[in-house]
């Protein structure tokens, strides 16, 4: 595994881990994995317009998080309603859109090497998530308590949720190249969960869930580059590992 | 969702807070009808009513979280700490008392004294601040709702059944801690309560939500036996501890 994917891994891992600690405590889990399938009428129509998949699929997963917000602002259905109906009608245009082999490296990630732009897009994008979880955790954190709390303390609750979930669209995005769209959600979810069993802090979760998304990526890469096989699959299995080993836990 | 914030411009003498002609409704069910009523500064309004009479919904309203009809006027300035009624927190939330605090002084930029003399006032000892906040008893978790609330200096504070769901023991610590805040630093408070002697005893007026008809006025005045079955639609008395009487 070459020196530049490495450190792909790695910040798209951090990221993964930061956003999912708030998307698990805010129980949004399923709808989250859900969430990812957004970005198939994207990468359908990307490989019909012959674009890079990646810029549908980015493309797609932000209008999807715009819609959902508006439904949300205009109904008082819940996250978890309203992505379920994205997602199926996602899912249904998208597999209208588009078949083939890049469609299933989409989904489920493909080996070789990133090109500069890819790498330089998956850094940039994992740094903006990274830094606006850091910046914004504590006001996610109040919003996740009580948002009529979180207004009275002056906290822009509507904006906030759409620019979680804009991190949450660009984070799945991030991963479409190594796991793909349909793993990366796993990416999310798994490592924040283990951390939300084993941590007594805030700051304990952020490290555990980052830790274990890591573990899992960087391990999962490199098993994968030894016995050349996919490795999305390789890094779930190694969360989902962790995940086990965390019911140890009383 | 998007929210109208209420406006704080107008001049509006002594009082803190002014609203006139207030109505909310859902899905084309009034909950709040044609509500007006003001707040002097430093006064503590006790607000009462039934099930359903839209006492949440009108504090809802004031902090600018629901959208309504009518206008609700804030002294230019105003800083307001919410307290909730008891939050339904997952038991295993890596949340601390600690992380909490040190959220709010951040958001509000205040000093980490203000956290500790939050404390003080609540009566929270700090070694609690490191229990995850699913792990507290509901009288110390209420108790850090209000330090948190405190934080930022508010000039008002609006709780909503801050004790219902708490223990006797824990009931008396919050009630002892908002009527420190009340008496020694003239916070305005709007406090919802069921408690009609806690009510009786601390607050300087009482607004009744009712459907029919509500009503303003002091304690005296509006918990009359006849007042409360007329809001109730049912006939309430309520007693009044010797040892904590006016």
């Amino acid at each position: 595994m070459d020196a530049r994917a490495l450190i792909v891994c790695a910040a798209m891992a951090v990221a993964a881990g930061l956003v999912g600690c708030f998307a698990v405590m805010r129980r949004m889990t399923l709808a989250a994995d859900a969430f990812s399938h957004v970005a198939l009428p994207g990468i359908g129509l990307a490989l019909v317009f012959r674009l890079n998949p990646l810029i549908g699929a980015l493309a797609a997963l932000l209008a999807g998080s715009m819609l959902i917000w508006a439904i949300e602002g205009k109904t008082n259905l819940s996250t978890e309603a309203i992505t379920g109906v994205v997602f199926s009608v996602a899912l249904a245009i998208g597999s209208l859109t588009a078949t083939g082999e890049e469609l299933i490296d989409a989904l489920f990630g493909a080996p070789g090497s990133m090109t500069i732009a890819e790498t330089v897009f998956a850094l940039v994008a994992a740094l903006a998530v990274t830094g606006f979880i850091l910046k914004a955790r504590d006001r996610l954190l109040v919003s996740l308590v009580s948002t009529e709390v979180a207004i009275a303390s002056g906290i822009g609750v509507a904006s906030l949720q759409l620019s979680f979930l804009v991190a949450f669209a660009v984070t799945v995005a991030l991963g479409m190249r190594y796991l793909g769209v349909l793993l990366m959600g796993s990416l999310i979810i798994i490592p924040a969960t283990v951390a939300k069993r084993l941590a007594r802090s805030i700051d304990g979760m952020f490290a555990i869930a980052i830790g274990s998304a890591l573990v899992s990526t960087l391990l999962g890469s490199w098993i994968a580059a030894l016995t050349v096989r996919p490795s999305g699959p390789i890094i779930v299995a190694i969360a989902g590992g962790l995940f086990f080993v965390s019911l140890l836990k009383s | 969702m998007p929210t109208e914030l209420p406006n704080q411009d107008a001049a509006l003498g002594g009082a803190v807070l002014e609203v006139s002609h207030l109505s909310v409704s859902f899905d084309h069910t009034a909950i709040l009808a044609d509500l007006s009523f003001t707040v002097a500064r430093g006064a503590s309004l006790a607000v009462i009513g039934p099930n359903g009479s839209g006492k949440t919904v009108l504090f809802r309203a004031l902090i600018g979280a629901i959208q309504y009809e009518g206008t609700i006027r804030w002294a230019p300035g105003t800083k307001f700490g919410y307290v909730p009624q008891k939050l339904d927190i997952e038991r295993d939330l890596p949340i601390t008392g600690r992380d909490l605090l040190r959220a709010k002084l951040t958001i509000s930029h205040a000093a980490k004294e203000e956290a500790l003399h939050a404390l003080e006032r609540v009566d929270l000892r700090e070694e609690v601040l490191v229990k995850p906040i699913g792990s507290m008893s509901g009288g110390q978790f209420q108790r850090l709702l209000v330090a948190f609330a405190l934080i930022g200096k508010p000039d008002v504070l609006l709780l909503d059944e801050p004790a219902a769901g708490v223990d006797a023991p824990g009931q008396e610590a919050l009630n002892a801690a908002l009527r420190r805040l009340q008496q020694e630093e003239a916070i305005t408070t709007l406090l919802i309560s069921h408690d009609l002697s806690v009510v009786y005893r601390y607050a300087s007026s009482v607004l009744c939500l009712a459907r029919e008809r509500s009503c303003i006025g002091p304690p005296q005045v509006v918990l009359t036996p006849e007042r409360l079955s007329e809001i109730y639609g049912t006939p309430i008395s309520f007693h009044l501890h010797d040892d904590h009487g006016r």
